[in-house]
């Protein structure tokens, strides 16, 4: 028996990726989502035909593979000639853009609000949290077409809405994980050394509690994309003609009896973005959360 | 006990406080001011403007209309519709029973269906079932429900024609309002039919809410009672020789139950704000579609005052989840 031991520490880079690709449902979910970036990147070379092109004389073409469909428009047209196809690949970079900005915004305001109310205590710690506690208090849809009925529907006032309403999670996980860590040696240590509270703050601590808030990160974009789809069938976010998922849906309702592909299509693509991110987050968990590893 | 309901009572004060301020701040914060819009295009003369004002109480200073708003919401008064001049807690109250009715019926299928799902994979661990269910429970989980509405439209009703695509009943049927749920109303009423036509209209609008929560509480199931059915306890009495069913259903299941239960009351929630878009979808008269149609004609009482009724309804349910799960679970109760 020649066989060694193993010495050599594994870098945590790679633990991590061991366990995340042992998830089968994880690594589905990752190269999905690697499909729809590049979609989203590259939409202008990708997608067969502008996003607002109408092909007057194409309106309500079925998808190809079916009686009178033509190659042209793979997954047929809407009720006006717009290519179906193209306006999902462009509704990726909306969706992905508007996704990547809620979370962005609403993770960076909730480390600042969560690392000031673990770090100072106190009266900040309480107005923080009374304030967070009141926005948790309501269901995040609901609060959402709340701040939409103040500022006025659009896009970019439904994205700032979502940011709001994810934020209460974000300061939350942001507070624990700061208090669970503020006693350890090396905060005491760095203190004595004389580092200032900043340098505390954004330097020492928050590197460490960073796990969970990717974890939070991930499935938020999962929830972002959801929410805005629900807003913009509300007719409370994207307005037409933007080829936003939701809104497409809310103006192919009325071809329900009519034309099925309208409907179908924009939902599935939802559902699977949806899907994706929920299942990647889920790894991230499992492969982030210390608890769970051995 | 009595220490753990005040404390918990405590907590609500702050929380409906700034409900309210939230409800309060949003007329004063819309684009334009409320008498403009009043006003529509015409506009409106300097005095009218004053008169108006006055009458709204938008001269006095914020804090004191503040205080009479509060006033006004603690007597019942919160405001009337610009669009159809009746008080909105009326208009509420008028619609309220539908969504109600929509809410128990998405909850009732939730939970008989997620809590049978979940206990069948949990016994059936790594079986054909168990895949089948988790796969349910994940596509539930991220499923936009005003497409699954759209979906099971196109299947039942465009297809199939089984089922109607909106409302609440047939027209030609005239039922007198007694409780305001229909199928309640319905079975009072001598009118035939009109029983089968309500619950006709109710099926699908009900599945599509219940998914959600139906998702969540087959997954939570699953995993509590895979838990619980590793325990010791669990061996003794199969060592004891006692039936299967036996065990599950008498002595596993309750201990599985406590965290299932916590997960069903945060899904209370969810449901009324899903109500809103499958009100939408379905046009059910409740009060979701009534609140999506104030926002798009700026009619901002009944905004503001519906705001505040569904926020404060949840709040009062959540409180009293907690306190019922106060009373099931002693450690909640002292723990602080």
């Amino acid at each position: 028996m020649t066989q060694t031991l193993a010495t050599k520490p594994v870098s945590p880079l790679a633990e991590f990726w061991s366990y995340f690709s042992s998830n089968k449902g994880a690594l589905a979910g990752l190269g999905f989502i690697v499909v729809i970036v590049l979609l989203a990147i590259f939409a202008d070379f990708v997608a067969p035909h502008h996003p607002h092109e109408q092909f007057r004389d194409f309106i309500l073409t079925p998808p190809a593979w079916t009686d009178g469909g033509t190659s042209q428009f793979l997954l047929g047209t809407d009720g006006v000639g717009r290519d179906i196809l193209s306006r999902l690949i462009h509704g990726a970079r909306l969706s992905l853009l508007i996704g990547l900005v809620i979370v962005t915004l609403s993770l960076a305001m909730g480390i600042c609000l969560g690392l000031a109310a673990g770090f100072f205590g106190g009266a900040v710690d309480s107005a923080v949290m009374r304030v967070a506690d009141v926005l948790l208090a309501m269901p995040p849809l609901l609060l959402a077409i709340a701040v939409v009925a103040i500022l006025g529907p659009s896009i970019v006032n439904s994205g700032l809405a979502l940011s709001l309403v994810y934020l209460p999670h974000y300061v939350r996980l942001t507070r624990a994980s700061v208090l669970s860590e503020i006693n350890k040696d090396y905060v005491v240590s760095s203190r004595v050394a004389g580092a200032s509270s900043l340098r505390l703050m954004f330097i020492t601590i928050l590197p460490n509690c960073l796990a969970p808030l990717i974890v939070q990160a991930t499935l938020g974009f999962s929830n972002a994309i959801l929410d805005m789809a629900a807003l913009g069938f509300l007719g409370l976010g994207a307005q037409p003609p933007l080829p936003e998922w939701g809104s497409m849906l809310a103006t192919a309702r009325e071809f329900i009896q009519s034309a099925w592909w309208v409907v179908t299509f924009p939902g599935l693509v939802i559902l699977l973005t949806v899907l994706a991110f929920n299942l990647m987050g889920d790894g991230l968990r499992d492969a982030l959360d210390p608890k769970l590893k051995q | 006990m009595l220490q753990f309901f005040l404390r918990r009572l405590g907590m609500v004060i702050p929380t409906f406080i700034g409900v309210s301020l939230f409800a309060f701040a949003l007329i004063h914060l819309i684009p334009g001011d409320v008498v403009t819009i009043m006003g529509g295009e015409r506009g409106v003369s300097a005095e009218t403007r004053a008169e108006l004002e006055a009458m709204l109480g938008l001269d006095k200073p914020l804090w004191q209309q503040y205080f009479i708003y509060i006033g006004g919401i603690l007597q019942g008064d919160l405001g009337t519709s610009y669009v159809t001049g009746k008080p909105v807690l009326s208009e509420f109250m008028a619609r309220f029973p539908a969504t109600l009715e929509l809410t128990l019926c998405a909850g009732i299928f939730a939970v008989a269906v997620g809590l049978t799902l979940g206990i069948l994979a949990a016994i059936r661990r790594g079986g054909w079932l168990d895949h089948t269910v988790m796969t349910i429970s994940l596509a539930g989980y991220s499923m936009p429900i005003f497409w699954w509405g759209l979906l099971l439209i196109l299947l039942f009703s465009v297809t199939l024609g089984w089922t109607p695509v909106s409302g609440r009943m047939d027209v030609m049927f005239w039922v007198e309002d007694v409780t305001g749920f229909m199928l309640i109303d319905t079975l009072l009423s001598p009118a035939k039919g009109a029983f089968a036509s309500a619950l006709q209209h109710l099926l699908l609008p009900a599945i599509v809410l219940g998914t959600i929560p139906m998702a969540v509480i087959a997954r939570m199931t699953r995993s509590s009672m895979l838990e619980v059915l590793g325990e010791d306890y669990i061996r003794t009495a199969r060592a004891k020789g006692l039936s299967k069913g036996r065990i599950v259903a008498k002595h596993a299941l309750r201990n599985a139950l406590i965290p299932v239960i916590t997960v069903m009351g945060l899904q209370v929630g969810m449901l009324l704000s899903g109500a809103i878009l499958t009100e939408t979808i379905f046009a059910w008269p409740g009060i979701g579609k009534w609140l999506i149609e104030a926002i798009n004609r700026r009619d901002y009482p009944v905004v503001q005052g519906g705001l505040l009724l569904i926020a404060t309804l949840i709040i009062v349910i959540n409180l009293l989840v907690d306190l019922m799960y106060g009373v099931v679970n002693p450690r909640v109760r002292h723990s602080k």
